[in-house]
């Protein structure tokens, strides 16, 4: 895709060095409206599906069968997504889904924050390993190991627990953690720390006063990030439950014998809070996974 | 993974807390040590261990030798293989259109973003949903006057319909997560490495082949391994647009694990799904050394 326009937007098209008439110019207005038309052509491809499936989330069930399907709905309703709701056992998911992400965010929280600031604030002998241990988690499938946990979860007899699912999901998300944390806590300025210790913080208090406040919102970016990860985790959901199933866990060892209305409106449950989420942490998104990436 | 408390013991005598990483870090470490190190040992073990708990190949070659293990190892191969480059040049041409800095930068990011938030399952029944006899595709089709009746996409007798299927749902679902790492890369190029290139006439495709794609290898490379190791464990997508139709290595891994309750097998599995991922990362960090590697 040679669609490509770059720090071309700080000089204006008509400036007096840039005649109109300029071949460069030119050439760069067309490069220019291509990169729009780029831009639409890929927004379209992420957006007309998550439409689509809203629709059929909203139509009634009997006009959900219809062939072929108008592309706006005639009529809208509720009725799919109350049946789905009301369907044995989705509340119960929905809620054991929304329990599993709650405790993932904290234990990953509670487990890697204080290792993120470690990294951040300390030099100290075995730095670089931890982090490189940290770093090297990436390169295994965390998913899979549900596999071997499932096996001791039931020797220690909370297997089928929301708290087993919990405990997977965290080392899941653990290395996330200490890796966003660290770089959250490295653009806290350590001078402002410093400064409250010389006037008479002690080191925990001039973290909760000064540090703290500072990180917050960074924080709180990563931890609703954590969440997401939670709530959209199923290999795992569904080796290490039979009866306490997360949402995307009954889902799918129900899909082959649900009805179609079923799973449009379960898909449409799953997708919706993660469009809210992601234009919650918008702002943070790029710096989130640019400092993973580095 | 010990080396952090067996190095506290020497100590830090240039500050008076010298403990203190130590303690911060030991939570993590101990919680890594049960719940990462340990489960991938015992995946080992229970993929080499035999019926009353000895060492055995028994379930390695129970896995081997079962009549969808073919299937499923190339199958994953190949959908890594496929949805890898894909996704790839679909989000360097996300990450470009975002750092043009068109008017609206924002919305086309959270745009471009919003799958990031959206879980494999999820994905997968968006798509059964388009694909499906009865789906959007065929419905806009027949309305166009292309098709007469509806065709059926999603058939298990045409296998390479079905996986192209999920191609498509995959780089629609996990596009995104290279995109921002892209984009993140591209920020940290010095604009005047792309003035430079502007001013001695560089068109925009040289500029990408000889300014950006170098510059931006290391970001490239943490997106590549993550795609990789996250397309090795693909499966719920699988399982929303082809039901058993299609064999997955972690599908497999779930089938032994939850229909014909074989840990073992399972494991055996898993196992796999590990070193094929571990041995795609050596690959990627030897294929793309970065400057830093090189010098040293």
């Amino acid at each position: 895709m040679s669609t490509v326009e770059q720090g071309q937007s700080a000089v204006p098209a008509r400036s007096p060095g840039r005649p109109n008439h300029n071949p460069a110019a030119r050439r760069r207005r067309q490069v220019r409206a291509l990169t729009y038309l780029a831009a639409v052509l890929l927004s379209l491809f992420v957006l007309v599906p998550i439409y689509l499936v809203t629709v059929t989330a909203f139509t009634p069930q009997e006009v959900s069968y219809d062939f072929p399907k108008p592309l706006v709905p005639g009529t809208v309703s509720a009725e799919t997504v109350r049946f789905f709701a009301g369907s044995t056992g989705v509340l119960p998911a929905l809620w054991r889904s929304v329990v599993v992400a709650a405790l993932t965010l904290v234990l990953s929280t509670l487990l890697g924050a204080p290792a993120g600031y470690a990294l951040a604030r300390y030099a100290f002998r075995g730095k670089s390993a931890y982090g490189l241990l940290i770093l090297s988690t990436r390169a295994f499938p965390i998913v899979i190991l549900s596999i071997p946990l499932a096996v001791t979860f039931i020797t220690w007899g909370i297997y089928d627990t929301t708290y087993s699912v919990a405990l997977m999901h965290t080392a899941l998300a653990l290395p996330f953690t200490v890796l966003i944390t660290s770089s959250i806590f490295v653009s806290v300025p350590r001078e402002l720390e410093e400064a409250a210790r010389t006037l008479g913080c002690t080191p925990l208090g001039a973290f909760v006063k000064v540090v703290l406040p500072l990180a917050l919102p960074g924080l709180a970016a990563a931890a609703i990030f954590t969440f997401v990860l939670s709530w959209n985790e199923v290999f795992a959901a569904v080796i290490l439950t039979l009866r306490q199933r997360t949402l995307p866990a009954l889902v799918l060892a129900a899909l082959n014998t649900s009805p179609l209305p079923f799973r449009f409106a379960a898909a449409w449950f799953m997708l919706a809070p993660s469009l809210v989420v992601i234009f919650i942490i918008r702002r943070y998104l790029l710096g989130l996974w640019g400092r993973v990436a580095r | 993974m010990a080396s952090a408390p067996a190095v506290a013991a020497k100590g830090d005598t240039r500050r008076r807390l010298g403990w203190a990483p130590y303690a911060l870090l030991a939570p993590s470490l101990v919680y890594l040590a049960v719940f990462f190190a340990l489960p991938m040992v015992n995946a080992f073990g229970l993929a080499f261990q035999s019926e009353a708990g000895g060492y055995s190949l028994e379930p390695v070659r129970r896995m081997l030798g079962d009549g969808r293990f073919g299937d499923a190892l190339r199958t994953t191969l190949l959908l890594v293989v496929i949805i890898v480059p894909i996704q790839f040049a679909v989000a360097m041409s996300m990450a470009l259109v975002v750092n043009a800095r068109l008017r609206g930068t924002d919305l086309w990011l959270y745009i471009f973003a919003l799958p990031l938030g959206i879980s494999e399952l999820a994905a997968g029944i968006v798509w059964f949903s388009i694909f499906t006899e009865q789906g959007w595709l065929n419905s806009f089709l027949t309305q166009l006057g292309v098709l007469d009746r509806p065709f059926i996409f999603l058939n298990y007798q045409r296998p390479v319909l079905l996986i192209l299927t999920i191609v498509v749902a995959e780089a629609w679902r996990a596009t995104s997560i290279i995109m921002v790492i892209l984009v993140a890369g591209l920020q940290g190029i010095p604009r005047d490495y792309l003035e430079a290139a502007d001013v001695f006439g560089a068109t925009p495709w040289q500029r990408v082949r000889h300014v950006i794609l170098p510059l931006l290898r290391p970001s490239i490379r943490v997106a590549l391994i993550l795609r990789t190791i996250l397309a090795f464990q693909v499966f719920a997508t699988v399982i929303a647009l082809a039901g058993s139709a299609t064999n997955v290595l972690a599908g497999e891994a779930y089938r032994w694990y939850q229909n014909l309750r074989d840990a073992r097998v399972a494991a055996a599995y898993a196992t796999l799904i590990l070193i094929l991922s571990v041995a795609s990362t050596v690959l990627f960090l030897l294929l793309l050394p970065t400057e830093e590697d090189r010098s040293a």
